[in-house]
């Protein structure tokens, strides 16, 4: 049956890495998320938000993208929340996991040695956590390949 | 003629890229004939050597890959999976945290681990850029090194599907 899917990433490498994992959305319901205005280009068939950028370094950023993203849930009541990162993806899935959606979080590829600050964080909360590098796998976290093949 | 392609991503200066290129395309140039086009950001240092503009829009940016012979860029998985995508030659150099450049230094890994995998080409000292720059457009070294597909691996892919049924 075909799910409600928030999928969520900020822009740069974490926006790409979303995409490239986009073909696993098929016959679901998606809403793409992100930070930057002309990226509803590059998801044409399907339904973009918008929301307000925010680095772990900028408290009243964060706040404000916090505010946005808990909005944006609330109004969309997804049943699957997926991201790729970084700190508006792990709003995204704290905010899910209060509101009971199952929630995925994507560690980034570029985290080659050790999980990132956001995943750790992510994996408190999230349902599932993957890592890109099969080195990391421990406890929760689990590798099944990766975004650049 | 050789166009290069100078990118620092999108959201922080790196005025240690862009200066170091600007001055080794003022030397290449006597031998090569190059087309250099930088975006730069807000890097406080103003280019003389190349054309550049601070920020783009994802079309334009995507048509600068796509013109380029030679990708110069940070050690950002956006620029890098971009250019693995398009089959280009790249060479990063990691941001480091004690010239505040960024962060945290997880590019100095991601550097190590790409290098190995011989995905790109990385240099970890801006001395080190006009020579790589000369030898990859020269031919002396191999350009292009790896490429990849649009999308995740089918491992990735199935998986994910299976968590979302």
């Amino acid at each position: 049956m075909s799910k409600k899917i928030i999928a969520i990433a900020s822009a740069g490498g974490h926006w790409i890495q979303l995409l490239r994992i986009a073909p696993a959305f098929e016959n679901n319901e998606v809403v793409f998320v992100s930070t930057e205005p002309s990226f509803a280009s590059s998801v044409k068939n399907f339904d973009y938000y918008l929301i307000p950028d925010a680095s772990r370094w900028d408290k009243i950023g964060l706040l404000k993208s916090f505010y946005s993203v808990f909005k944006m849930i609330l109004k969309l009541k997804p049943e699957i929340i997926i991201t790729t990162g970084a700190a508006p993806g792990l709003m995204a899935i704290i905010v899910g996991r209060i509101i009971g959606c199952k929630t995925i979080w994507i560690d980034s590829i570029a985290n080659v040695d050790k999980i990132s600050m956001s995943g750790k964080i992510a994996l408190r909360f999230a349902n599932i956590v993957y890592t890109q590098w099969p080195e990391l796998v421990k406890g929760k976290i689990v590798y099944h390949g990766n975004v650049i093949s | 003629m050789k166009r290069i392609f100078v990118t620092i991503g999108t959201q922080v200066p790196f005025d240690r890229l862009i200066s170091a290129m600007d001055e080794i395309v003022g030397q290449l140039n006597e031998s090569l004939t190059l087309h250099v086009f930088a975006q730069t950001v807000s890097s406080k240092y103003k280019p003389k050597n190349m054309e550049w503009t601070s920020f783009m829009s994802p079309s334009e940016f995507n048509r600068h890959l796509n013109e380029a012979d030679l990708i110069v860029a940070h050690a950002g998985m956006g620029t890098i999976i971009s250019a693995l995508t398009l089959d280009k030659p790249i060479i990063v150099l990691p941001r480091l945290l004690i010239h505040n450049e960024i962060r945290s230094d997880h590019q100095i890994s991601t550097c190590r681990t790409f290098d190995k995998l011989k995905y790109v080409h990385v240099i970890y000292n801006e001395s080190e850029l006009k020579t790589k720059v000369e030898d990859i457009l020269t031919e002396k070294i191999e350009g292009s090194l790896h490429k990849i597909t649009n999308f995740a691996s089918a491992e990735l892919i199935l998986s994910i599907k299976n968590e979302l049924q």
